[in-house]
């Protein structure tokens, strides 16, 4: 049976203010969804609070995979629940080898009752598969020896994120524009790995705002949020409008929201005021 | 991370401070009364059946050590009581070249420390000293027979004079400071190495100091001279059963690096936490040589030490990596001084500092140059990385330079383990405990790849050892 990621009248605060207002979405292994919107709008803060980004705070509403409620796991035991997220701007861990760090990694998300200390899958193994799946994403090997993330270009963290994917074979894949600030090539390689990855054991939840990467991965359906809020559901159609046209349709349809997304905004800029 | 080393696991252990044992001490040979004076230094002198010149040499260290004033700089001191120490404690009649003929007690200490296995693995030489004296020695044959040297300091006052007597206390006057010169009144043991000519020692040498008696002072005092065109690789390391009052280890170490020479002085320090760990070392490096401090701190109560590196003629350059991590009531007051006395010189520091659990890490740092050491490098590069809002770093460099024409570069950094940085790795099924020992490990990887294998497999167990139950 398929499993379910359900997220119910999620409400999220950062420093107790006020970000997401009631976000429900239903992902199941095997579909793909994009979620689109205007910057700002609570995408990444959505993905943050679904992975357990401790500054990110459920105020209500819940997360569950399979009927549990994950809201109090820590980013640890969801991960090995097979929650992933790609993240938009994945940091830097000075020192530490990307094979290494990996193999840790796929230890502890294929054994999740692993202690600390327990054996580490064998190191054959785990070469043979890693330079498989690097080449399959035309990584040099080169990079796995590398440390992780350390000078890395934009391209290669995005295609980094997509390895670590390959290797860990989430059920929940979350994708956080994964495709922005590529050149186009590197946009294509991205997308093709992405697709070849997908099937019906992952869940993809793609967060964009360009289009090749849902011409790859065509989503069985299309969220829209504005102000913390999911405000129109669609098929791959409206993904394509709203690349076309914009958010202006959307505002229009959903004045109360986009009030809300004008007084935010303005909020900001006085904050910003005076710097 | 993934290496098989049953050698040094056995060296390392697992828990927590793994070498707090000790020994039975009721068939010790000789324990000196508490305290120094006078008749102390005249005893160890006796005992070692030295030529008078020593003596002497001891007991004018003496008086200078107690006309210098206790240093007000660095850690906390006011533990420190010189009358309620032993100077001098001998455990066992003499060296032995078997481990079969050291005293049983002993023997099974050196086991425990895995000591016998590695020198049968990897290592050109061993040391060991438990006490006061060198209890048990060896040098591969073939490097005896091109003229290497390695034998206890003691020894080497008794069978090469000359040699001893030409560069003892010559690269660290008694008068240095107040614990070289009681180190120069009361010393025994330590190592005393000579590598000939173009002498090229492949494999480390390696010495293992061991406290076991409560309110012990250990003061060994180390000779290095690698003459022209050598190589070596001296590797030192300490421990000691963990008591509640404190004990002391105050050792000098002298080394000289004659005209195309390299030296490479490891020292991975893990006393127990009762141990003041008072240190001098300093290095003289001649004409186009290396000298190289590798110097890992991650014990004691508090460690006051500072390798030196004297560089004296053209093309001599000096490189000290040092490590520290200061955990629960530990003061690791460490770095490094690069001396610059002639032009075309260069030297390197990096220093990684690591505090945890209220623990205190400092780097303290000079870079000098005399007035015609023109055209020289320098560049030091420190980092610490703080583990919790109850632990602390400074950093203390001094620059003496009477000179334009030099380029010196300082870096300092100062970081917490990033929220951010934390979160990537638990959200790729790491705990927050694999995560923070994954970025502390990465964080001295730099230094730690610089290791011969063995030495850094040990580095990052001890690494992962101090990290266990500090996080969450
Ligand atoms: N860590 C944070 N600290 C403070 N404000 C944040 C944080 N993360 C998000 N926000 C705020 O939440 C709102 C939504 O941001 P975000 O989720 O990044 O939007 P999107 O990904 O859709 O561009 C913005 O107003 C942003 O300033
Ligand atoms: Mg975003």
């Amino acid at each position: 049976m398929s499993s379910l990621l359900k997220i119910t009248d999620l409400h999220v605060a950062v420093d107790e203010k006020p970000i997401l207002k009631g976000v429900s979405l239903e992902l199941r292994q095997g579909e793909v969804h994009a979620l689109m919107g205007p910057n700002g709008s609570g995408k990444s803060t959505l993905a943050y609070t679904l992975v357990g980004h401790p500054k990110y705070e459920i105020t209500s509403g819940t997360i569950e995979i399979d009927g549990t409620n994950i809201n109090e796991l820590d980013p640890c035991e969801r991960a090995r629940l097979g929650l992933f997220l790609a993240f938009q701007y994945p940091v830097t861990i000075p020192g530490v080898k990307v094979a290494d760090f990996l193999r840790h990694a796929v230890t502890n998300i294929r054994n999740p009752e692993r202690k600390e200390g327990e054996g580490l899958i064998p190191m054959r193994e785990f070469r043979k598969e890693l330079k498989e799946r690097m080449e399959e994403l035309g990584m040099d090997l080169e990079f796995a020896r590398r440390y992780l993330n350390e000078g890395f270009s934009g391209g290669e963290k995005k295609r980094m994120e997509i390895l670590q994917l390959a290797m860990l074979q989430p059920k929940f894949a979350l994708l956080d524009e994964t495709d922005s600030g590529l050149d186009s090539d590197a946009v294509r390689v991205v997308s093709e790995g992405l697709k070849k990855l997908s099937g019906p054991q992952m869940g993809s939840l793609i967060i964009t705002h360009h289009e090749r990467l849902l011409e790859y991965n065509v989503p069985q359906f299309t969220h829209v949020m504005l102000a913390g809020k999911i405000v129109e559901t669609g098929n791959a159609e409206l993904a394509h409008e709203l690349h076309n046209h914009g958010y202006a349709a959307i505002r229009e349809r959903h004045p109360a929201e986009a009030a809300e997304e004008q007084e935010r905004q303005a909020k900001a800029q006085t904050a910003n005021a005076g710097f | 991370m993934s290496t098989d080393t049953p050698v040094l696991e056995a060296q390392i252990g697992g828990g927590d401070y793994q070498f707090g044992f000790h020994d039975p001490t009721d068939k010790y040979v000789f324990q000196s009364r508490k305290g120094i004076d006078r008749q102390i230094v005249q005893q160890i002198s006796e005992m070692k059946n030295e030529p008078a010149w020593m003596r002497e040499f001891r007991l004018e260290a003496l008086d200078i050590f107690f006309q210098k004033p206790m240093p007000t700089w660095g850690g906390d001191m006011s533990g420190l009581n010189f009358q309620d120490i032993y100077y001098y404690v001998k455990a066992s009649a003499g060296q032995e070249k078997s481990w079969d003929d050291v005293p049983e007690d002993i023997r099974k200490t050196y086991d425990r420390l895995g000591i016998p296995q590695a020198e049968k693995q990897y290592l050109a030489g061993v040391k060991a000293q438990y006490e006061s004296e060198v209890v048990y020695g060896s040098l591969q044959e073939d490097l005896a027979k091109q003229g290497v040297l390695f034998t206890d300091t003691d020894s080497a006052v008794r069978d090469h004079p000359d040699l001893v007597r030409e560069y003892f206390g010559t690269v660290i006057p008694s008068a240095d400071n107040k614990f070289a010169a009681l180190n120069s009144a009361v010393w025994s043991g330590g190592s005393f190495i000579y590598v000939p000519p173009g002498v090229k020692i492949e494999f480390p040498l390696q010495a293992y100091f061991r406290i076991n008696t409560q309110n012990m002072g250990q003061f060994e005092r180390t000779l290095i001279i690698v003459d022209e065109g050598a190589s070596v690789h001296y590797v030192e390391g300490c421990t000691a059963p963990t008591y509640s009052s404190d004990s002391l280890h105050s050792a000098v170490v002298e080394i000289l690096v004659k005209r195309g020479g390299r030296c490479r002085y490891t020292t991975i320090q893990n006393w127990s936490n009762n141990v003041y760990n008072l240190v001098t070392k300093r290095a003289k490096a001649y004409g186009d040589s290396l000298m190289e401090w590798v110097d890992g701190n991650l014990g004691s109560k508090l460690t006051m030490k500072y390798p030196a590196i004297y560089l004296m003629e053209p093309g001599a350059r000096g490189e000290t990596l040092s490590i520290a991590f200061a955990g629960k009531g530990q003061h690791q007051d460490a770095g490094a001084k690069m001396v610059h006395c002639a032009p075309h010189t260069s030297s390197r520091v990096i220093s990684k500092s690591i505090s945890k659990d209220g623990g205190r890490a400092s780097y303290r740092g000079l870079v000098k140059a005399t007035h015609d050491a023109h055209h020289c490098k320098s560049n030091v590069v420190c980092d610490a990385l703080i583990l919790d809002p109850h632990s602390r770093s400074d950093t203390y460099p001094y620059i003496e330079v009477n000179q334009d024409n030099l380029t010196i570069e300082h870096e300092a950094s100062v970081s917490k383990i990033a929220e951010e940085q934390l979160l990537y790795l638990m959200s790729r099924g790491m705990t927050e405990a694999e995560a923070s020992a994954m970025i502390v490990t990465g964080f001295i990887e730099p230094l730690v790849k610089e290791l011969p294998m063995e030495y850094a497999v040990e580095m990052n167990r001890l690494i992962e050892l101090q990290m266990e139950g500090s996080v969450g």
